[in-house]
């Protein structure tokens, strides 16, 4: 079963309809096992229990990058291989990752009031991270914009490549600049500096958003692919009535 | 190279001409400029201090409200299609195409800002460094906003979604572009690096800018 297989949408109709009850399910057995262990961790010496809603914000920024990752993909896929279903999946991840982003930067803000005594701070990485917000923003309008659907995934498949840019950029926002937001502390050179009883709840809570990720993908790509049938239907329909008629 | 050459020539004249954009763009920019003072209140300290942001704001909606017209009036009499199906590669013919664009519309608004500053209650000193900057930015802004106007050429309304997609690109310049005029003018900190990085993205912009319009005008006018 390679990737050219799930090519033709039916049968990526009928593979994903298998699929996504276990995906869903495993997605709320993940969630509920990260939560748990979330509420039971520990306090920290400095922050009290605030420090729990890492557990959150952290795994929907690391989201909101890998969505943009995961569209750029598929923006090869449409501009290099021409792969059927690659613009299905960049148009149906666009709003989910602008969901993260913006859930990112509202917990954020939310742990960024007691701990920082602000809501909001013109530092790197929240404005990278703002900025990308708005890349999605208006990369959902381009979308929109354009009627048929594969010429806008071409201009889509542009401009998300463009974009990739600011990824690397608010990685390491917080070594380039002297931010407000605090250094990398687990995905960096010499290992994680977080201990152990807040970074396994961190990873358990990470996975559970990837497999939420792949659950709504999933489910959007088959809404597309259905929208799309939908729309090649209306057309058919209104070409007979205007034969019918001329 | 005669061909871009003729290219360039031939989109100044049209820029230049009384239907063209060249102009309007300065007027926007002074419209903006004189507004300021209206918004923040007259006082002549605080308007020194945003001096440099302001122009440098205004430089940038200008640039942003001139650049639809940089594939439009070509789409539009069919030139477009002759020059993406000619043989100069279509990447050049972007590239010389930003560069009339600068040349007619970016350096008006740098001829401007020594007679806007004045307005700001900035001394000579300080309008040449915002002009400086403005002369390594708007480089930038044209060649990275032309990625936006190829996106969006083949749109009847897009202007607005235009500027939505052409504003976070244009971000960082402005960011560089006011830090190096206040570092030029105020700062303790050096003026160098700032400055450097704004030329460092022009630079890339060169590069990126003609590549990815190229391609979204390949996959778009087919």
């Amino acid at each position: 079963m390679t990737l050219i297989d799930l090519a033709n949408p039916t049968r990526f109709l009928t593979l994903t309809a298998r699929v996504l009850p276990w995906l869903a399910a495993l997605t709320a057995i993940l969630l509920a096992i990260g939560l748990y262990q979330s509420a039971t961790a520990p306090d920290d010496y400095q922050q009290g229990a605030t420090v729990k809603i890492m557990f959150i914000h952290v795994p929907n920024a690391w989201l909101s990058m890998l969505v943009w990752g995961v569209m750029s993909l598929s923006a090869l896929g449409t501009l290099v291989w021409r792969h059927p279903l690659a613009d299905v999946a960049a148009k149906a991840a666009a709003p989910i990752g602008a969901a993260f982003t913006f859930l990112a930067l509202v917990t954020g803000s939310l742990w960024g009031r007691p701990m920082w005594g602000t809501y909001w701070e013109w530092d790197a990485r929240l404005t990278s991270v703002l900025i990308l917000f708005l890349m999605y923003l208006g990369l959902i309008a381009l979308w929109r914009a354009v009627e048929d659907p594969s010429r806008a995934a071409r201009a889509a498949a542009i401009l998300t490549l463009v974009g990739a840019i600011n990824l690397p950029i608010i990685k390491f926002s917080v070594d380039w600049w002297n931010t407000l937001h605090q250094p990398a502390s687990v995905f960096r050179m010499g290992g994680p500096t977080l201990d152990r009883a807040f970074l396994i709840p961190l990873l358990v809570m990470a996975l559970a958003f990837s497999l939420l990720f792949a659950t709504l993908q999933l489910a959007a790509m088959r809404n597309e692919i259905l929208r799309r049938r939908v729309r090649a239907l209306q057309l058919v329909q209104a070409a007979q009535a205007s034969q019918r008629s001329a | 190279m005669t061909a871009l050459l003729s290219l360039i020539r031939r989109d100044i004249r049209i820029a230049l001409r009384v239907g063209g954009g060249a102009l309007i763009g300065v007027l926007f920019f002074l419209t903006v400029v004189v507004l300021m003072p209206f918004a923040v209140g007259p006082d002549l300290a605080l308007l020194t201090r945003l001096g440099p942001s302001i122009l440098w704001l205004g430089a940038l909606l200008a640039s942003l409200l001139t650049l639809d017209r940089l594939f439009l009036a070509d789409h539009d009499d069919g030139s477009l299609d002759l020059i993406v199906m000619s043989r100069t590669p279509l990447e050049l013919a972007c590239a010389a195409k930003a560069l009339a664009h600068w040349i007619a519309a970016g350096l008006p608004l740098i001829v401007a800002t020594p007679v806007l500053g004045l307005l700001l209650n900035l001394d000579a000193s300080s309008t040449s460094a915002v002009a400086l900057t403005l002369l390594a930015g708007t480089p930038a802004l044209t060649f990275t906003g032309m990625i936006g106007a190829a996106l969006a050429v083949t749109l009847h309304r897009g202007g607005l979604l235009l500027a939505v997609l052409v504003l976070p690109l244009s971000i960082p310049v402005l960011i560089f572009g006011v830090a190096a005029s206040e570092a030029a003018i105020t700062g303790p900190l050096s003026f160098g690096t700032p400055f450097s990085i704004l030329c460092a993205l022009s630079l890339a912009s060169f590069v990126i800018g003609p590549f990815a319009a190229a391609a979204s005008l390949r996959h778009g006018l087919d």
